[in-house]
């Protein structure tokens, strides 16, 4: 089992092992980051708050992470507003696409991925979990 | 009063000289003549324009340099536009003490030699069946047949181009694309499965088979390299999950499922990168395992399924400049300029552009007075925006500028992803910077109300904007960058004049 957004502290070690990454942590006051680094060099930043949520998670490298596992029941949902988004645009006769950095809104979270061939970076959050002094723009 | 009349040759618009004689009294400007040198360039060429000030008494023999097509410099470098059909530019001169006394000479600017290195560009609406109106996307022409000869072959128009990834891939029939024939497929040598691939992009992946093709545009020809095609989630083999999960729209992400969702009937990356992806393929690939977070990109795929697996760089899809003959080591990218508002209506004339290959090489893709932009292992320069210094990249397979602007309002729904700023145009200026440089070259760019423009008929915007919101910042400078400039994208590890790859230089 991974896991990931929305999950308890407890996730991240149990990531680590899976992903074959090493583990450091620094306690920021308002929240505890945890960085993994996996054998590919490719980096996930996990965000505890004090009640001990994930309530946000950031990732770079040459490819994206399985955001599956990263944003566990919370990719359904990003996928569920993927695809009203589209719906809604087709309704309004707005087929005109856009190519290039994604954000994602739903109810219950925000997502943002950004880069270019070998060289991806993003994060996404839940607004609700984020504790007091911590500024969205801190999740990277 | 002995009026004496003096000559001055001109090369820079200031040059402080005392006039013959001297005596005092007033001084005028009586005529000024204009040269070009050559007076005939090609699409994007350069031509160095002097002027000779003739005037009375102490007369200030500088001028202003303006041109009705193209860019001048202030020393009288014309860098000629690109134009599709034979041109005539004027290219006046102004005395800077008479507003009133100027010159004028004429520049014949030619389209790019119908060259062996020059691929046709254009800018319009989009391939048949798209079903809207393509939006800021570059079209190439390419020519795809069986290796060997005597093969089938297939030219398949409105292939995008894209210096933002690496590698040929071709949309195929089944997924709504134009590509049909059918290629012998790439084995892994290891097992002699079938290799399969997984390609992801900012917003959405592509899935498909990893084929031999030999692969021509415009007189250049790559052969026997491996391609891919684009399959829809429905064909055989199936999208791995460990594919698709790697997108945030899951299966909906998955770009190959119609000619609407990919746009274009193929994407030829013509990107920084010899491959498309590199050194982690060959030792790292098979490690993806679905549950460790390793990225899967190239898979085996017997009957039975696919499965990640290894790739020798070699086998790896190439960017196909790679495997020219000549004109190797990059591209050069040439497109006129876009008034604001957009150009190109449907149904009008479209515009045009040309991609070239190869830098120094030959002479209509020489670097002249561009400026070379050295980049980090990420191919990236630095951009300077609101005082904030960020990487940057230029991506014409992005369709607009994508930077951070938090002062500067989103459209409405449905056009929320763009900018609509309050006072259109917003007029806007960054700096670049190269690795190689100790400064910034500032770059002067406007957004316009992304409604307005996407509402219209137009396909080629130079002022279309939209946030980039993750964090750290970048500054993307898509195809919106691109117009009105020759634009240089040098492969890693190519040698060319302005030295070794990667860098853009414009």
């Amino acid at each position: 089992m991974w896991a990931t957004l929305g999950d308890n502290a407890g996730s991240v070690l149990t990531n680590q092992t899976n992903w074959n990454g090493t583990l450091s942590s620094v306690d920021k006051s308002t929240y505890v980051l945890h960085e993994i680094t996996m054998p590919s060099g490719a980096k996930v930043r996990e965000f505890v708050s004090p009640a001990g949520a994930v309530f946000g998670v950031a990732w770079e490298g040459q490819f994206p992470p399985n955001f599956q596992q990263l944003l566990g029941p919370y990719y359904q949902q990003a996928q569920e507003a993927i695809a009203q988004q589209k719906t809604a645009e087709q309704a309004a006769q707005q087929p005109r696409r856009r190519r290039g950095p994604v954000l994602i809104e739903t109810p219950g979270m925000v997502f943002s991925q950004g880069g270019h061939m070998r060289s991806f970076h993003g994060q996404a959050y839940i607004p609700q979990l984020v504790p007091q002094g911590v500024q969205a723009s801190d999740i990277h | 009063m002995v009026r004496r009349f003096v000559l001055l040759l001109v090369l820079g618009s200031i040059i402080g000289l005392a006039a013959c004689g001297g005596g005092g009294g007033s001084s005028s400007v009586t005529s000024v003549s204009v040269t070009c040198s050559p007076s005939t360039v090609s699409s994007g060429g350069t031509s160095q324009c002097t002027a000779i000030v003739g005037g009375t008494g102490n007369f200030n023999t500088a001028v202003t340099w303006s041109t009705g097509a193209g860019t001048i410099s202030s020393s009288g470098l014309l860098t000629a536009p690109t134009v599709s059909a034979s041109t005539s530019v004027t290219v006046t001169a102004t005395s800077v003490q008479n507003t009133s006394v100027s010159g004028t000479a004429s520049v014949t600017v030619n389209p790019a030699s119908a060259g062996a290195n020059v691929a046709p560009i254009s800018v319009d609406a989009g391939p048949a069946g798209l079903g809207y109106t393509s939006t800021n996307a570059a079209f190439v022409t390419v020519k795809v047949c069986v290796p060997g000869s005597g093969g089938q072959c297939q030219t398949v128009d409105h292939v995008m181009v894209d210096t933002g990834s690496s590698g040929l891939r071709l949309l195929s029939s089944a997924a709504g694309g134009e590509f049909s024939l059918s290629l012998p497929g790439e084995n892994d040598p290891n097992n002699n499965d079938a290799f399969g691939e997984c390609l992801v992009f900012l917003d959405g992946y592509v899935w498909g088979t990893v084929n031999t093709a030999t692969v021509t545009v415009s007189g250049e020809t790559a052969s026997s390299v491996p391609v891919q095609v684009i399959l829809p989630s429905t064909s055989s083999p199936g999208v791995p999950t460990s594919c698709s999960n790697q997108n945030p729209s899951g299966g909906a992400g998955n770009e190959g499922n119609s000619l609407g969702d990919f746009g274009a009937n193929g994407i030829i990356g013509v990107g920084l990168f010899p491959q498309d992806c590199g050194q982690y393929c060959v030792s790292q690939g098979s490690t993806c395992n679905g549950s460790n977070n390793a990225p899967c990109v190239y898979y085996d795929c017997p009957s039975s399924g696919c499965t990640p697996a290894n790739i020798a760089i070699a086998q790896q899809i190439p960017n196909p400049v790679t495997a020219f003959a000549t004109d190797n080591n990059g591209v050069l990218i040439l497109l006129p300029s876009v008034a604001d508002g957009g150009s190109s209506p449907v149904g009008g004339p479209y515009l045009t552009g040309s991609l070239i290959f190869g830098i120094g090489t030959e002479s209509n893709n020489g670097l002249g007075s561009a400026q070379v932009y050295g980049l980090n292992g990420e191919g990236e320069l630095t951009t300077t925006f609101n005082g904030s210094s960020i990487p940057g990249f230029l991506d014409s397979g992005s369709n607009g500028f994508f930077f951070n602007d938090s002062s500067i309002a989103t459209c409405p729904s449905p056009n929320q992803d763009w900018y609509c700023p309050s006072t259109s145009p917003d007029n806007l200026s960054a700096q670049n910077q190269g690795t190689n440089m100790n400064a910034g070259v500032t770059v002067n760019f406007s957004i316009e109300n992304a409604d307005n423009l996407l509402n219209s008929s137009n396909t080629a915007f130079s002022t279309l904007g939209g946030p980039y919101i993750s964090t750290p910042a970048e500054f993307d400078w898509g195809l919106s960058f691109f117009y009105g400039r020759s634009i240089f994208t040098a492969i890693d590890g190519a040698i060319t004049p302005g030295g070794n790859g990667p860098y853009f230089a414009y």
